[in-house]
């Protein structure tokens, strides 16, 4: 068989994003277009009850017709098509780039459902009755959930995984409220854990106390540990395998210790992918656990949501999961709302529903040996591509030297950049220039000059090749030419922006409205530029 | 264009490579030059204007004549504004407080300085925290925290300053290393001021939308966790530094930014104390915390520039009597290195070997790594 | 085992070459780290997958068949979740595989999903008339709960004054999210208009109210008539005005902020976006342009920024930096993956609907919901609407006299293909049989014909003679 990966790696050296230069949609604007008509109430029935304008209190009229953009309906479409192109979707490009977010695959077989009459037009106050194929598969969907974490209950209703986690933070506050244990107000997690971990367990009400990591094998030491830990203790929130990709074997030992100081276990699961089959939260000791919908089970991520957050409880904390959860009687499908300890609701209905259904489908598509095979390929994908983007000078993997990671690693151009003065931040404005994402880090950047890449298990061997060769491509000029780097982008949408708008109060502007006002005093505002 | 003011301290680091501790001194110079030493300051000074050389920026430098910073700066390819007069005799501290005070009065965006302790002492001295500085280490270790960690690291931190690539300022500690105790084998740091130096790029987001919170605004955040915290009828211990500083502000206290103070009832019951007096404040009085934040570029938290708290009080109040505060700028700029104990005991040394608990804002604590030195 | 289509290097000899050229023996090796008393022996307890795309297909297929939608059965249900048109054309961008699948790409490599997220917070800036919106959130409960939260700590005061007309999920979110920063005390509405009752309001009005909640219009469907007046009193007392609305209302009523709304919210689905099951949600978040507020909000904000070229914008993250700190700096909220594909959506919708299509909208949605109430009230033992107000689209209908429970007509209406109007007996008691009817522009005249017809048939047995199944 031919083998493909010793093909030459094909960098798009001539790629450039679509360049539209395209305006502000109100900048289209023509008096009197018209995008879509609405349907016009019928003769006989504003013959009875009058013009409409009278049936609305005087004091509440609008006076003034909004100033939306006037369109028709081609100049609309074309407009938000072109946008469109000015994006780099997962779909187009290699997106090994957007490490932690798990770029993988979006089924398109799983749009048809979620687009169709049959989910689509479901309201969520109809009647159980009707509703019985969606409640199915969102019990379904909880029991395959259940087997893969170990877990014995999970509520599908937090429509992200920060809002899983706060809704952790929030069962956990109840547990112990419920145990005359409010004093346990503080929340242990890692730097490299998701910063929402942090966040929302301060948002909850806790204090958080934040483990740094051992410097050598960059995950926090049990000795660590045990200095946060005190009658306050209310959790630990961690991620494991963390944003570094490596995994902390001493895991089950931290669970024992939180749980022998009181506290409860939390597992944020964001970085899943890679573990998928291999190992699960309940023998790792959690007592919570949480998925993101949308990085481990292809959910498309939106541009930035809808997401779903599941949230997974053991029996003992089940009942403060939020309500209602679905239940089956044996013949029908229901919401169970009889939850009383219940800490009530966090979504307005049940959740993102059409992103759950699109992770039971690819879920049922892949079964057991599926799921195994995506965690054990997207590991196998990263090592590769670990050892390839190595290759390239003046980039370490920090920490643990000789360990393999998971499914993502954190890299470090700290060499690179101190050796060129090359930021990270403009190696990846370069490496846009070839068609791909790039992401650095959460903050704080523990790891300086951080760059994160997290493959998964949907590329080929030459598309992993080709983000490596970027990379190794983009390190090179940047020691030969290391201002060609600083003043990338040279092939994206727009030119460089200039940021200093954005510092003040009193020149940025988050709305074209906005804009209009201030536009006179922006730097530069003397050339010609009409709304 | 924007306007660098370069000095050179051309005898800093002399004695470090020959085995002689600092080169203060005109005997030390002799010295050390008998033994072969050339001066590093001018290569390291080399070094710290290549990054500047390199990227073609738009730029002046304005510095003073020969090996204050003329030769170097011809040397890497500059055109300079040479300002001030040298005579023929070797360059003492006072032409360092001298260069720095007149490129102040001619107006520079950034001073960049190269030498060791005793330069940013001299420049300290001479301009406080008028003008924003960035250092580059040319001297034996370091202990001011006004340093960058590497000459080519202070150059591109300066043009990333220049170029507006920065965000905002810190206060750096300025340490004075007494050169007698030094050579005899002992490090006695005094806190001698501070220095306004570049926040580096955006490595920390902002904890709010839109906002993301400066040096003084994370400092407050983390007076407002400390005192929160707070029990009547407790004495505390505040060490020198700007978080505790702001500590003491916010308790409406004006508490001394190098000394060691004593705050009781929300007010200042002792100010700038010795050890001897702390002892005699801490004796019987159990109720005592001591809140200190690092001192200086390496991270100590007892030892350099805080000797006031003895060994004898931290032996009473215990490890746990102790409150460390930092912001998470400060504990950034340690590079992943531990905080450092040297209270003059190693018994009492040892109680803070592992990990510490640090304040770094309102409702935020880290875990992070202290060990004695 | 076939290698699965999703995952291209399973192939065997590939997994294999990968493998040695990373000079691994095996993927076990890979998980060394994982301690061996933690890794599953057992393969997971998973249904029998389905590889094949045709056979998932049918099952997928067969599942949601046994679902009954909105699109085959007339519906008049409401309370949050609206059935409105949805244009091609929104459904067209909302699917291209661009905006489907991107994420967290930033000024340049995702400029055009910046841009539609910046024209989408534009557009809802000239709806709302505030020069500050966010990228939505979650939902507009969401939104709202995060907004008394904003308003606690921009006011440093503990309470918040909100009505009992609320939705009970609207209610149980606010008691999940508000308590670490505000605490919420429920005031009740009066019991004939279902507005605000001032005087109670006025009564409870003191230093340490934060902000008061309004829904406008409300749960219940009623226009909030006096709502510059409450938000005066408030304002008096020092109080925010935290003004929830249906953006839909917007073309043909004043927006919030013309009455002296601070913090106005709401729930972006009605703009274009499918109801899904509840799925289809996005929360804004609205001020003027005070970086007092603008430092409160939780989430990102991105701000249009001009590049090298004159004339071209980008758009980049607002990130200032504070020289100060609120004394008394309440805990800070998180920020996330939201809602992005459906503000995009929502933009596109308002783009295709313009000034005078909101308009238009916003009219017949009046139009026939005054139609449906009249026909209504003409039913036996109805009283349409319950209260004593103007009403938008959304109404409550009465049933108490009819002596038969809204669950019984709602069963009936069922079998005869309808969904009528939510039950509120539960929620709201004091209502008695009541349920909450909402019109869209979907339903023609002979729909609300056919519906009243309908309900004419239930309900004329129980007038006419006594029934079994007459019920309190």
């Amino acid at each position: 068989m031919k083998d493909a990966a010793s093909a030459p790696s094909r960098l798009r050296r001539h790629f450039h994003q679509a360049r539209w230069e395209e305006p502000i949609i109100f900048q289209l604007s023509q008096p009197g277009q018209r995008g879509i008509l609405p349907p016009q109430p019928e003769p006989e029935l504003l013959a009875e009850v009058g013009p409409p304008q009278t049936l609305i209190p005087q004091k509440l009229r609008r006076q003034h017709a909004p100033a939306l953009p006037e369109l028709a309906q081609p100049q609309v479409l074309r407009h938000y098509l072109r946008l469109s192109q000015e994006t780099l979707g997962a779909d187009l490009i290699v997106d090994a780039g957007q490490g932690t977010c798990t770029m993988k695959y979006s089924p398109r077989i799983n749009e048809r459902w979620a687009r169709s009459p049959q989910f689509a037009a479901l309201h969520p106050l109809q009647a159980e009755e009707d509703v019985q194929g969606i409640l199915e598969i969102l019990y379904r969907f909880e029991q395959i959930l259940k087997a893969i974490s170990g877990m014995d209950r999970f509520s599908l209703q937090p429509q992200a995984g920060s809002a899983a986690i706060y809704t952790n933070a929030s069962m956990v506050r109840a547990y112990h409220a419920q145990r005359g244990e409010s004093h346990r107000n503080e929340i242990i997690t890692t730097l490299f854990s998701h910063p929402s971990d942090a966040a929302a367990a301060v948002a909850a009400g806790f204090r958080a106390i934040i483990l740094y990591p051992d410097p050598d094998t960059g995950y926090p030491s049990v000795q660590a540990l045990k200095a946060a830990l005190s009658e306050r203790t209310a959790a630990l929130f961690i991620t494991n395998p963390e944003d570094t990709g490596i995994f902390n074997p001493h895991i089950a030992e931290f669970t024992r210790l939180v749980h022998q100081a009181g506290g409860l276990c939390v597992y944020d699961q964001a970085n899943a992918n890679g573990i998928l089959g291999i190992t699960r939260a309940r023998e790792m000791g959690f007592d919570l656990c949480h998925f993101n919908l949308h990085k481990t089970f292809s959910s498309p991520h939106g541009s930035g949501g809808p997401g779903a957050g599941a949230v997974g409880a053991t029996a003992e904390l089940a009942p403060f999961l939020p309500a209602p959860l679905v239940d089956f009687d044996g013949q029908r499908y229901f919401w169970d709302n009889d939850r009383p300890q219940s800490i009530g609701k966090v979504a307005m209905w049940y959740g993102n529903v059409g992103v759950i259904l699109r992770a039971f489908a690819w879920a049922m598509s892949l079964g057991a040996e599926g799921m195994r095979e995506v965690a054990e390929i997207a590991t196998l994908n990263n090592n590769y591509l670990l050892k390839r983007v190595l290759q390239a000078p003046g980039v370490e993997a920090p920490f643990s030297p000789g360990h393999r990671r998971i499914e993502q690693v954190r890299y470090s151009w700290q060499q690179l950049a101190q050796e060129t003065g090359v930021h990270t931040q403009d190696l990846g404005r370069r490496a846009g220039d070839f068609g791909v994402q790039y992401w650095l880090s959460h903050h704080p950047w523990y790891v300086p000059e951080p760059v994160t890449l997290e493959p998964t298990e949907s590329y080929t061997r030459a598309e992993l090749d080709e983000y490596a060769d970027i990379l190794a491509q983009v390190a090179q000029e940047a020691y030969q030419d290391p201002a060609f780097v600083r003043q990338a982008p040279h092939r994206s949408p727009i030119h460089r922006i200039d940021p200093s708008v954005l510092d003040d109060p009193a020149l940025w502007a988050l709305t074209w409205r906005a804009y209009l006002k201030k536009k006179d005093k922006w730097p530069g505002s003397d050339s010609s530029s009409t709304p | 264009m924007a306007r660098l003011g370069f000095i050179v301290n051309p005898v800093a680091g002399l004695g470090g490579r020959v085995g002689l501790k600092g080169s203060d001194g005109a005997a030390i110079q002799q010295k050390a030059r008998a033994l072969g030493a050339h001066p590093p300051a001018q290569q390291r000074a080399l070094r710290a204007l290549a990054p500047l050389r390199a990227s073609h920026a738009d730029l002046q430098l304005i510095t003073y004549p020969a090996g204050m910073g003329e030769d170097v700066a011809r040397a890497a390819g500059f055109t300079p504004e040479v300002i001030g007069e040298l005579g023929p005799a070797p360059t003492t501290a006072a032409d360092t407080r001298r260069a720095a005070r007149q490129m102040q009065a001619v107006g520079v965006d950034l001073l960049l300085f190269v030498g060791g302790d005793g330069t940013a002492r001299d420049v300290c001295e001479a301009i406080g925290e008028q003008l924003p500085v960035v250092g580059a280490p040319a001297g034996v270790k370091i202990h001011s925290a006004v340093y960058a960690i590497s000459p080519e690291a202070a150059g591109w931190l300066a043009l990333d300053f220049l170029q507006g690539r920065t965000r905002g300022f810190i206060l750096a500690e300025v340490m004075d290393i007494d050169e007698e105790a030094f050579r005899r084998g002992e490090v006695q740091a005094r806190l001698y001021g501070y220095l306004r130096t570049p926040a580096g790029p955006r490595w920390l987001q902002g904890m709010k939308a839109g906002s993301r919170p400066g040096e003084a605004a994370a400092q407050a955040a983390i007076a407002q966790e400390v005192i929160q915290q707070m029990q009547p009828g407790w004495r505390y211990v505040l060490g020198p530094g700007t978080t505790t500083r702001a500590i003491g502000r916010s308790l409406g206290v004006e508490k001394t930014l190098l000394g060691v103070d004593v705050i009781a009832h929300g007010q200042l019951l002792a100010r700038d104390v010795t050890a001897h007096e702390l002892n005699a404040l801490t004796a019987n009085y159990p109720h005592t915390q001591i809140i200190v934040t690092p001192i200086g570029g390496q991270g100590f938290i007892f030892g350099r520039g805080n000797q006031q708290i003895g060994p004898e009080t931290l032996a009473r109040v215990g490890k746990d009597g102790v409150l460390v505060v930092a912001t998470r700028e400060k504990i950034h700029r340690l590079q992943h290195r531990p905080l450092l104990v040297d209270s003059g005991d190693p018994e009492v040394d040892a109680l803070f070997s592992g990990y510490i608990s640090v304040i770094t804002g309102l409702r935020e604590a880290i875990i992070y790594p202290v060990r004695p030195a | 085992m076939v290698s699965h289509p999703y995952i291209p290097n399973a192939e065997p000899h590939i997994k294999r070459a990968m493998l040695e050229s990373i000079d691994a023996a095996s993927i076990a090796e890979l998980y060394a780290d994982i301690p061996d008393e933690l890794r599953l022996q057992e393969p997971l307890a998973l249904p029998q997958p389905l590889p094949a795309e045709s056979d998932l297909q049918q099952l997928l297929s067969r599942l949601l068949h046994k679902n009954r939608t909105t699109a085959t059965h007339l519906s008049f249900l409401g309370g949050g979740c609206y059935d409105h048109y949805v244009p091609a054309v929104c459904d067209e961008i909302n699917a291209r595989g661009e905006f489907l699948t991107a994420y967290a790409g930033k000024t340049y490599t995702d400029h055009g999903k910046w841009q539609a997220l910046f024209e989408f917070t534009s557009m809802m800036g000239e709806l709302l008339e505030m020069d500050v919106v966010n990228i939505p959130t979650y939902d507009g409960y969401q939104a709202a709960a995060t907004a008394l939260r904003m308003a606690g700590r921009i006011t440093q005061r503990p309470l918040v004054l909100a009505p009992d007309s609320i939705a009970p999920g609207m209610r149980a979110k606010f008691q999940d999210y508000c308590p670490p920063d505000v605490q919420l005390r429920w005031i009740p509405y009066d019991r004939a208009t279902g507005c605000w009752d001032a005087s109670a309001l006025a009564q409870q009005l003191n230093q340490d109210v934060a902000a008061i909640f309004i829904e406008n219009p409300s749960h219940l469907g009623v226009l909030e008539e006096n709502v510059a007046a409450i938000i005066e009193m408030a304002h008096a007392h020092g109080a925010l005005a935290v003004v929830y609305v249906n953006p839909i209302t917007l073309g043909v009523l004043a927006p919030p902020a013309s009455f002296g709304a601070d913090i106005v919210c709401g729930d972006i689905q009605p703009l274009g976006i499918a109801m899904q099951y509840g799925g289809g949600h996005g929360g804004f978040i609205a001020t003027h342009d005070d970086p007092r507020f603008v430092m409160e909000y939780p989430s990102r904000l991105y701000g249009i920024a001009p590049t090298s070229q004159p004339g071209e914008f980008g758009f980049g993250e607002v990130a200032f930096e504070r020289t100060s700190f609120a004394h008394r700096e309440n805990a800070r909220e998180f920020t996330g993956t939201a809602a992005n594909l459906w503000a995009i959506t929502a933009g596109v919708y308002l783009a295709l609907m313009g000034p005078q299509g909101m308009q238009e909208l916003g009219e017949t949605l009046v139009a026939r919901a005054a139609y449906a109430m009249r026909r209504l009230n003409e039913l036996p033992g109805v009283k349409a609407p319950h209260f004593r107000a103007a009403h938008f689209h959304e109404f409550v209908v009465n049933f108490t006299d009819t002596h038969l429970t809204v669950a019984e007509i709602n069963r009936q209406l069922r079998e005869q293909g309808i969904f009528g109007g939510y039950d509120l007996s539960k929620a709201f008691p004091r209502l008695g049989q009541a349920a909450l009817y909402c019109i869209t522009e979907q339903h023609t005249k002979a729909d609300i014909d056919h519906l009243v017809h309908a309900l004419g048939h239930i309900l004329a047995p129980s007038f006419s003679s006594p029934s079994s199944e007459k019920t309190l």
